[in-house]
């Protein structure tokens, strides 16, 4: 059987994939598909400890239950995943109206 | 034997696939390719959630990340077409970001590998063949039981509506 090490690998280079797109990309979409890798690699992580440690049981106010706690949080991602990108896109869409560029660094009134 | 080569061959491919794809969204040049790149990785993570007996989560993957959100993406490139052809470069400050990330992994592999040695590498708690078919039906009763996960499960949808009433509101045209 793969050990859970494999899984926790892939998902901590998958992570810091997505973490050089947000650190050196230039366009403010490319960083939003960095995070989206990010919260990738999270996923791997939450749902390969859910298979590795949990799935028999998971102690609750009426004794042991079938454990659920990884995949539920993994499915939490998959919403503020969503949501994060419904609002970084419509960020970056109304800042190309008014600005006419979507370049992160030319972003920078309120830098000053 | 012949069990394990093919799941070490099948969990190859599938990283191959996702980190190929990371790579390739993280360094292509063209905004539309990165699009494409992202979504041979994320097929990948849902191949992933398959080898992990969560077959949910990966018809999930494919329907919201892949259907939903990575067309968003391609739209928002569309919208805003003069990036179509445009050839970025890397920013200033990318050989730190790749000094920060490759440190990063550095320190996640070396706390792996010393919270793992002296102990067998963990192996899963339970056979494939004695989860796959309840596990469905037990999400679906953890995510709307009271002693579980139904508030959360209630805060995640109003935040959803939250962020879809707000990218409305941030998107539309003034007049």
């Amino acid at each position: 059987m793969l050990p859970l090490n494999a899984f926790l690998i892939v998902g901590a280079l998958l992570f810091c994939i997505g973490m050089y797109a947000v650190l050196a990309r230039r366009n403010a979409v490319a960083i939003l598909m960095g995070i989206e890798l990010m919260l990738n690699a999270v996923n791997i992580n939450l749902v390969a400890f859910w298979r590795y440690l949990t799935p028999g049981t998971a102690a609750t106010a009426e004794g042991l239950q079938v454990g659920m706690a990884g995949q539920s949080f993994a499915a939490f991602v998959f919403v503020v995943a969503a949501a994060e990108v419904a609002v970084g896109l419509a960020l970056v869409i109304s800042v190309y109206r008014n600005r006419r560029t979507v370049i992160a660094e030319d972003v920078d009134t309120l830098r000053y | 034997m012949e069990a394990e080569f093919g799941q070490w061959f099948i969990f190859g491919l599938f990283t191959v696939f996702i980190i190929g794809g990371g790579i390739g969204t993280a360094t292509s040049r063209n905004l539309f390719h990165c699009a494409l790149w992202l979504i041979i990785s994320l097929f990948g993570v849902a191949g992933f959630f398959v080898l992990l007996a969560a077959p949910f989560l990966a018809a999930v993957q494919v329907l919201v990340y892949i259907g939903a959100i990575v067309v968003l993406i391609i739209f928002a490139i569309m919208l805003t077409r003069r990036l179509m052809g445009l050839r970025e470069a890397p920013n200033s400050q990318w050989i730190y970001g790749l000094l920060g990330a490759i440190v990063t992994f550095g320190v996640i592999v070396l706390g792996l590998v010393l919270a793992s040695t002296g102990s067998a590498p963990l192996l899963p708690s339970q056979p494939i063949s004695q989860i796959t078919g309840e596990s469905l039906r037990d999400l679906g009763i953890a995510l709307v039981d009271v002693n579980q996960y139904v508030v959360p499960f209630i805060v995640a949808s109003l935040l959803l509506e939250a962020a879809m009433v707000g990218a409305i509101v941030i998107a539309r045209e003034d007049e």
